[in-house]
């Protein structure tokens, strides 16, 4: 064995009780560092993944970002200093030429996009109403786009098609209604258009809210309903790398003028606020490891304090101060490895114990289990903290430890 | 030329008292000489002892081993000097209490890495051997007694066949018989290995048997024609 780890582990086990302290310290400091981790980042990776996976990677709407200049402001621009009573033009709402500019962005590549006119209705059925959002697709361009086609518990997207008063509603306003599977229901536009139309499909997201106010219709029979023919005020877009959502929507925004909304964009706040979350994480959990290395320090202190007797026959005999240094850092550099071979060990138990609790999320009909994340960065991180911290704690005393002038003890031995 | 020569060494402690340890001393070592300094207590004996075994740096004059300039060297270099050419023994035989005979007297081979891992055995249990401790090779420090620590301290102090070896006090903790063996042992590492023992010592008997002594007052080194005048403690 090395010689410097031969002393460095001679002296571990002469002070056997406080070593074992200082390890127990990494070990707790390492396990809760992981399991927080875990779970603190299993929940961002799973709050992202939903976003990613349920949402529109892009939104393309029919509005505009900033309000456009009046025209008399745009032909006096060095003239016109504020222009009052102006009368708007009221414009028809809706994605001018939707078909061009879905056209333009299916040529993006890595891009596959549906338009959608939604609208507000409401359903009448036995006497009792009930508002709903019902939007007009193309199920054929909403499955590359949507994940409503993996939440259809009965009949087919594509249903509405085949049918065009066919209708799809969640299961959750279907138990509330008592509709099922053929039945009919009257549906309201705001205009007051009236279609009956047939339940072909049954839908379940697990979400209450959306499952009980969320409907899908043939989009050119939403149009006749709405009174608003060859409209969509909304593009829906979903991308081969969601990662590229903020740089295409800006492409899709500077092309087509309406406001294209990425979904990094759209959860901006929730995205910082798990920014801000995982910075209070890593503080206390980095603290709780920061709090062991306290021990570490002591440990060899105590030990390069006994020892300085050692430490001047050491010298005598030829070693040199980073002889002495290495050998007290090796100490500190064993208790980080040990520690964290056994903290990782279980912080991985604890881990396994959390995943399998079971929660119901608000707004959530189904139970899902705590989300713990398993990557192997976290294990390093915490692992090379660890040690890191316990050769820096360590260090310090070890210093001093090579400092010893062998004579001054010898001095005051004989 | 001498092994070991020391021109006008002096040692002082700065301090709001200034202390001077050693003051312009002329020491020469031979090969194969068996020297003992003495004097009463706190005359400088030990002080100079450290001086010549390079764990001390004299605040001025020189010092030569294998007519090398010490003072040019560094820490680092007076540490591998140390190593491979001195030998040291305390009064307290100052072994690693967590290793055993066999491993004390293996620490400064394994240091200069020479050797390998067989041949450190073998010398270390060699060494052994020939101090006496045949058996006692697997025994921590203690389960020795005083007379068969400072053995093993000796053999150390030989491990890596240094040209000097310097002893400071070696019987100053052992019974009568021990340091009868100890001053057996030293005397013919001079003696039949040709080594240079350096010794310092109240004891007289010690003493008589060194080829020459160095007697040592007030930091001073007493010349011989006036020796006798220190009065060992």
């Amino acid at each position: 064995m090395n010689l410097h780890l031969d002393i460095a582990l001679s002296h571990l086990r002469s002070r056997r009780r406080q070593t074992i302290v200082s390890l127990l310290g990494v070990v707790l400091g390492v396990a809760f560092f992981l399991a927080v981790s875990a779970l603190m980042r299993g929940s961002e990776r799973d709050l992202i993944a939903r976003l990613v996976d349920t949402q529109p990677h892009i939104t393309v709407y029919d509005e505009f970002r900033d309000a456009r200049p009046q025209p008399a402001r745009m032909l006096y621009p060095d003239a016109a200093v504020e222009i009052r009573g102006v009368k708007p033009r009221s414009e028809r709402r809706g994605i001018r030429q939707y078909k061009q500019k879905l056209a333009a962005i299916d040529a993006i590549g890595g891009v596959q996009a549906a338009p959608i006119l939604a609208a507000q209705a409401i359903f009448s059925f036995a006497g009792r109403d009930e508002a709903v959002t019902l939007s007009g697709i193309d199920p054929t361009r909403m499955q590359g786009v949507s994940s409503i086609d993996d939440d259809i518990i009965a009949g087919r997207l594509d249903a509405v098609d085949a049918n065009p008063n066919g209708i799809i509603i969640g299961d959750a306003l279907a138990r509330k209604l008592s509709l099922a599977m053929g039945d009919t229901v009257s549906v309201v536009s705001p205009i007051g258009n009236v279609r009956t139309m047939k339940i072909v499909g049954l839908f379940r997201t697990g979400n209450a809210s959306y499952d009980e106010s969320q409907t899908f219709a043939q989009l050119t029979r939403v149009q006749a309903l709405m009174n608003r023919p060859d409209v969509a005020n909304l593009i829906i877009i979903r991308l081969n790398d969601a990662y590229r959502a903020r740089n295409i929507a800006a492409f899709i925004e500077e092309t087509t003028g309406y406001k294209s909304v990425s979904w990094q964009e759209a959860s901006k706040d929730l995205l910082d606020a798990l920014t801000i979350r995982n910075v209070i994480m890593y503080t206390v959990v980095g603290a709780i490891l920061l709090v062991a290395c306290f021990g570490i320090y002591n440990v060899i202190s105590t030990v390069v304090l006994e020892k300085t007797r050692d430490i001047a026959i050491l010298k005598s005999m030829g070693f040199r101060a980073r002889d002495i240094r290495l050998i007290f850092t090796i100490e500190g550099a064993l208790i980080g490895m040990g520690g964290s071979i056994l903290g990782v060990a279980m912080g991985s138990a604890m881990m396994r114990a959390v995943e399998q609790v079971e929660i119901k999320p608000p707004g959530s009909i189904d139970p899902i289990s705590l989300p713990i994340y398993w990557g192997l960065d976290q294990f390093a991180l915490a692992a090379s903290f660890a040690i890191l911290s316990a050769v820096f704690a360590a260090w310090l005393p070890a210093r001093k430890g090579g400092r010893v002038h062998p004579v001054d003890i010898l001095r005051g031995a004989a | 030329m001498s092994l070991l020569r020391a021109e006008k060494i002096t040692r002082r402690l700065e301090g709001e008292v200034p202390v001077t340890l050693v003051a312009d001393a002329d020491v020469s070592i031979e090969r194969g000489e068996f020297v003992v300094i003495r004097g009463p207590s706190g005359s400088g004996k030990s002080s100079l002892l450290y001086l010549l075994g390079l764990l001390d740096r004299p605040t001025s004059g020189k010092l030569w081993l294998e007519d090398e300039d010490t003072s040019r060297f560094d820490e680092d270099r007076l540490a591998e000097t140390r190593l491979e050419k001195l030998g040291f023994v305390f009064q307290f035989h100052f072994l690693l209490n967590e290793f055993s005979a066999r491993d004390n007297v293996m620490m400064p081979m394994r240091r200069l890495g020479k050797l390998s891992s067989d041949a450190q055995q073998q010398r270390s249990g060699q060494l052994l051997r020939d101090l006496g401790l045949d058996g006692h090779e697997h025994k921590r420090p203690s389960q020795l007694s005083g007379g068969q620590r400072q053995r093993v301290a000796i053999a150390r102090a030989l491990a890596n066949d240094p040209l000097i070896i310097l002893a400071d006090e070696p019987t100053g903790a052992l019974d009568t018989k021990s340091s009868e063996n100890v001053r057996g042992i030293l005397r013919e590492l001079a003696t039949v290995q040709h080594r240079s023992v350096v010794a310092v010592s109240h004891d007289v008997h010690f003493a008589s048997v060194a080829d020459r002594q160095i007697e040592i007052v007030d930091g001073r080194i007493v010349p011989p024609g006036d020796a006798g005048a220190a009065t060992a403690v």
